[in-house]
């Protein structure tokens, strides 16, 4: 595997992804906005909260196209259909074990066992994340998804 | 208890999006996330079908209400039999400085209501409509995080309510008693992001202590020390409201199809922004000392105005689009007052006097200090050739009539201006570049016209249109922009005319005769023209004082006003409240005020007569 490839590639398919999720609310399929909801971890200012959220969240696809080049090469190169099934599992997580635990890890925001405090005011996101939208866990699935098969096709072609 | 008046509203909002709530605690009226938004609740329009979000006391009661001195909270308190009701309702807003502190909701509207005495039975009826009653309402209960609605594409409504609600076949309602001390609080949000702010309970004190401070340092930067103050205040305020914050747009009204002859077709959407209003708001603000507002607007209107250059639309939405098309939802009406529009067909309209609005509201801008870019001028110069091209065409005028176009004398008028300014920012360095011989030339072309063929010797009268004998009183508004000095034998001619033709109740005056213009209400903001008419040399002194003073009794218990008053009955009529009366009354406050201490701010209404400067 040709790691400066992951890492060029990473970058690409992280803005991709960054792109679908804010199109999805653009669109009103999905109220999420990831960037803001890692941001505010770390300020209640929604400007900056929003650009902070925005480097945060490529930073983390970034760290994450590791683990994908990883995953290819054990599983002997990447190809479209292996991206696919990571980028399923990615979401899967994302939306099942990263939903329930982001109450926990965020200082802002509420949870089913506590709040709205003057403190803690940000509705969590729920089971798959459905507080935000009923639409909310397709959309961040589809962006996964296309998440992953960019990257193995992107590195496939690239001969990484 | 008999259907709300148009009076019985209250208006409160957050420099974004506004809500009417009526003498009775009901939210009848509510656009989110705009103001030209559909609506979420529009019982005003159809009390069946449009929906509301009330809260009252279950027996009879006798209500007042109030702002809290200088802001637009407001407070409404119910007398019943065995106690009194206090609520308070306001959509909460925070400095800049406090948002960069602290998560707040993207809208919300909070009510707190108090037991002040005794025991009182109250009743809570939440029934949200969306899309005008159009979109079937699903309400769902996240337990404290709220009664919930998607609305799809455009985000969620999420009630807090302290006291649980129990949900009906369409939207959720609940009885309780409060006794002394006891408090409820209601909070309202909307969000189209996740994740939104919910704000606690035992927060609202604090929110509403915040936004009647925030209005109250803004009131503070008023800078008008004339008589009247109480009444100016209000208006200003009202006008606040009125400017979608973003932009620094300012929409003509929060509502849309009040009607102005009730069970006739006169309803419109006003929740859009007319350039015709572009002078009168720019004067209005810089005259209250209100600078980054004019600045904002003025700011707005270039910006705006580039988009279509060198041709204007009429209206535009808040961020300078043109709005939807016109077209019927299916509501009730207004007391029975059909059609429901939303958009605007005057959009699409020639209504030539609009350059000279623009214009002028810019040379106001430079007159207090503002510049502008080269582009800018580039613009300014290209509306100028466009009116030298165009001035002399018919078009459907300052009020907007369906009927054809036909050659306006008030429309002359602006574009006169529009020429008259333009070589006067010439003059003071602030066009680069102009094709002066062409704007002299074409500007004393409509001199020549509107002094002759819009002159009429038999009923001695400037006339609405040209070759007829009808008048409008937009003709007031030839000495406002400085084409005929309010004191010369003319203009105080054509006062008289309009006195005695367009005369309504008291000082209200109709705007025109024709096309049944006495059959809708009086136009308020004609009575404010011709107070200002009379305080810049039409008339004394004393004259201007009692007709502005007359004026203001055809205000709510609030002093807002609509768009109309009903002589007859002296009750509101048309979208409410309406900002062009609202700045009309600012700007005869202030003409009076100029007049008591004999000076003027703008250049213009200073000059002895114009043609001596040709």
């Amino acid at each position: 595997m040709n790691w400066l490839y992951v890492i060029v590639w990473g970058f690409g398919a992280t803005v991709v992804l960054t792109t679908l999720m804010s199109a999805s609310q653009g669109m009103g399929i999905s109220r999420m906005n990831l960037p803001y909801m890692l941001g505010s971890m770390f300020t209640p200012d929604r400007d900056k909260a929003k650009l902070l959220g925005f480097g945060l969240h490529l930073f983390i696809g970034w760290a994450f196209s590791f683990l994908y080049g990883v995953g290819f090469v054990l599983l002997g190169g990447p190809t479209w259909w292996k991206g696919l099934i990571f980028g399923f599992v990615h979401a899967a997580f994302v939306l099942v074990v990263g939903m329930s635990l982001v109450p926990s890890l965020h200082p802002r925001m509420a949870s089913e066992q506590r709040g709205p405090t003057i403190t803690q005011r940000l509705e969590p996101p729920g089971f798959l994340g459905l507080h935000y939208g009923y639409q909310t866990p397709i959309s961040l699935l589809i962006a996964h998804l296309v998440f992953g098969v960019l990257l193995g096709v992107l590195l496939q072609i690239s001969g990484a | 208890m008999a259907a709300p008046t148009i009076d019985d509203y209250a208006i409160i909002g957050d420099c974004r999006s506004a809500a009417l709530v009526s003498r009775e605690g009901s939210i009848d009226w509510l656009c989110w996330p705009r103001f030209d938004s559909p609506s979420l609740f529009a019982a005003i329009l159809d009390p069946e079908k449009g929906g509301r979000f009330s809260i009252r006391p279950t027996g009879r009661f006798l209500a007042t209400r109030r702002y809290l001195p200088d802001t637009n909270v407001l407070e409404t308190r119910f007398f019943t039999p065995t106690g009194t009701l206090r609520l308070t309702d306001l959509m909460p807003v925070a400095s800049e400085e406090q948002k960069r502190k602290e998560i707040l909701p993207d809208h919300e509207v909070l009510r707190e209501l108090v037991c002040e005495e005794g025991d009182v039975d109250l009743e809570v009826d939440y029934d949200p409509r969306p899309r005008f009653g159009t979109t079937p309402p699903k309400l769902r209960q996240h337990g404290k995080f709220g009664l919930r609605m998607s609305l799809p594409r455009l985000g969620e409504l999420v009630l807090l309510s302290e006291l649980p609600l129990q949900r009906r076949s369409q939207g959720a309602s609940a009885r309780a008693r409060l006794s002394a001390g006891e408090r409820l609080i209601f909070r309202m949000v909307y969000t189209a992001e996740a994740p939104t702010a919910l704000l606690p309970f035992e927060e609202a004190p604090a929110s509403i202590r915040r936004t009647a401070r925030w209005w109250r340092d803004w009131v503070a930067r008023l800078k008008y020390d004339g008589p009247y103050r109480p009444a100016v205040t209000r208006s200003a305020l009202a006008l606040r409201l009125l400017i979608y914050a973003p932009s620094g747009a300012v929409v003509a009204a929060p509502t849309t199809s009040l009607p102005e002859q009730l069970g006739a077709e006169k309803n419109w959407d006003y929740r859009y922004c007319w350039l015709r209003d572009a002078s009168f708001i720019v004067r209005a603000l810089f005259g209250l000392g209100y600078h980054a507002e004019a600045e904002a607007f003025v700011s707005w209107l270039l910006h705006t105005t580039r988009l279509t250059r060198p041709r204007l639309n009429v209206l535009y939405d808040v961020f300078g689009e043109v709005t939807e098309s016109e077209h019927d939802v299916p509501l009730s009406g207004y007391r029975g007052s059909r059609p429901v529009r939303v958009g605007n067909k005057a959009q699409d309209q020639l209504q030539l006097d609009v350059y000279g609005e623009v214009i002028d509201a810019a040379c106001q801008y430079i007159n207090e200090g503002g510049v502008f870019d080269r582009e800018t001028e580039r613009m300014l110069v290209s509306f100028g050739e466009y009116v030298c091209k165009h001035w002399c065409e018919p078009d459907e005028g300052i009020w907007e009539v369906r009927t054809g176009r036909v050659p306006h004398v008030h429309s002359r008028v602006l574009c006169w201006t529009a020429l008259d300014r333009l070589l006067d920012l010439h003059r003071k360095g602030h066009l680069s570049k102009a094709p002066v011989e062409e704007f002299v030339k074409t500007r004393a072309r409509i001199q020549e016209e509107v002094r002759t063929r819009g002159w009429d010797e038999g009923i001695q009268s400037y006339v609405q249109v040209l070759g007829t004998r009808h008048i409008d009183a937009a003709l007031l508004l030839i000495s406002w922009y400085g084409f005929e000095h309010a004191a010369s034998p003319r203009m105080k001619k054509t006062y008289a005319r309009i006195r005695k033709e367009l005369h309504a109740d008291g000082s209200l005056l109709y705007r025109y005769s024709v096309l049944g213009g006495k059959k809708e209400g009086a136009f308020g903001i004609c009575g404010f023209w011709a107070a200002e008419f009379l305080a810049r040399g039409g008339g004394s002194l004393s004259e201007a004082r009692e007709t502005f003073e007359d004026l203001l009794r055809y205000g709510n218990d609030l002093g807002l006003f609509s768009e109309e008053i009903d002589p007859e009955s002296g009750g509101s009529l048309g979208n409410f409240p309406q900002g062009f009366t609202h700045v009309g009354l600012i700007n005869a406050a202030l003409a009076i005020h100029e007049r008591i201490h004999g000076r003027t701010r703008l250049p213009h209404h200073d000059l002895p007569h114009r043609e001596e400067m040709a």
